[in-house]
């Protein structure tokens, strides 16, 4: 198996990602936008950085890539797809997942330690993990605030499509442990089948120990999900 | 074929909140001016040749509905005018 990480211009946490996913050994190769997908993906990461400079609206221009027709189609068969940060822009645009990631509420880039309550855990990105589950992974974002109208959102909700909520160490929710505005305090969310995920926080800048927290790992370990569900 | 000029004004959704705007109009605050609200908007004058000024509309309209808006959030207007 091999995971595609797909590099656009001005992607920066395409290293970091292969970096992580070769220390929990799962093989991964970065791939140019332009080159296509690769026919042996089992796995597709949209990694984290400045994607066309963040021109328009972060992740607006990666979105319209012709790759991301390809990343569209082998989503909606199964192949398990992670959007981080700007991945997850990427992923919001590209319909890949509803709602958007826009400015934060501060109108400020933060680079900080957040909590993330695990939502559910039945999915490839959280089944090592119990429903409930506080985890400490990094942020680093200007445009991280989840918008999506209320009636989009309460559909969500009932749908079960909330992967993660931001909160404090205790696992409670509240406008303190929210760092962006984001509503309902969303942090990523599953797209329509549960092997599609998109988040904010970086779970490969919290997976190598030597720089810190190690909860994102399990997150990458959905990566390796057959899929298919 | 004439030529026209589409302008399309692409701003949040009412209620969607706004932190550059707010940001702004704080900044406007401590310059010592009275102002109670402030929205922001992005404007994007495009030059174009059609058949009529409704084509011009139509093809503009679809530019902001594929790349310049993004529905979740935002609402958009366009105007042609001749060039």
């Amino acid at each position: 198996m091999t995971v595609s990480i797909i590099r656009f211009g001005g992607s920066n946490c395409d290293r970091d990602a292969e970096r992580a996913l070769e220390y929990l050994d799962i093989d991964a190769e970065i791939v140019w936008h332009e080159d296509g997908l690769p026919e042996e993906t089992t796995g597709i990461v949209l990694p984290g950085g400045f994607s066309y400079g963040d021109y328009l609206r972060a992740g607006a221009m990666a979105a319209r890539s012709p790759i991301m027709a390809e990343v569209r189609e082998a989503a909606a068969d199964g192949t398990p797809v992670l959007g981080v940060c700007n991945g997850a822009q990427v992923g919001c645009e590209s319909g890949l997942t509803p709602g958007a990631f826009t400015t934060n509420r501060s109108a400020r880039f933060q680079c900080e330690h957040v909590y993330l309550r695990v939502e559910r855990d039945d999915t490839p990105w959280t089944a090592h993990y119990e429903e409930g589950d506080v985890i400490e992974v990094p942020i680093a974002h200007g445009e991280g605030r989840y918008e999506i109208d209320d009636d989009r959102l309460e559909e969500l909700e009932a749908d079960d499509r909330i992967l993660f909520r931001y909160c404090d160490v205790e696992g409670e929710t509240g406008p303190e442990s929210n760092p962006n505005g984001s509503k309902h305090d969303v942090a990523g969310v599953v797209g329509k089948r549960k092997t599609v995920a998109v988040l904010m926080p970086h779970p490969e800048r919290a997976t190598l120990p030597d720089v810190g927290p190690t909860d994102g790992q399990e997150i990458l370990r959905g990566l390796e999900s057959a899929g298919g569900t | 074929m004439s030529a026209y000029t589409a302008t399309v004004t692409v701003r949040l959704k009412h209620g969607v909140l706004d932190p550059e705007a707010e940001t702004t109009k704080q900044a406007l605050q401590r310059l010592g001016f009275e102002l109670e609200g402030l929205r922001s908007a992005d404007r994007f004058e495009i030059d174009l040749e059609a058949e009529s000024a409704e084509v011009a509309h139509e093809r503009a309209s679809e530019m902001a509905e594929r790349l310049l808006a993004n529905p979740t959030i935002h609402d958009y207007d366009v105007e042609v005018t001749d060039r």
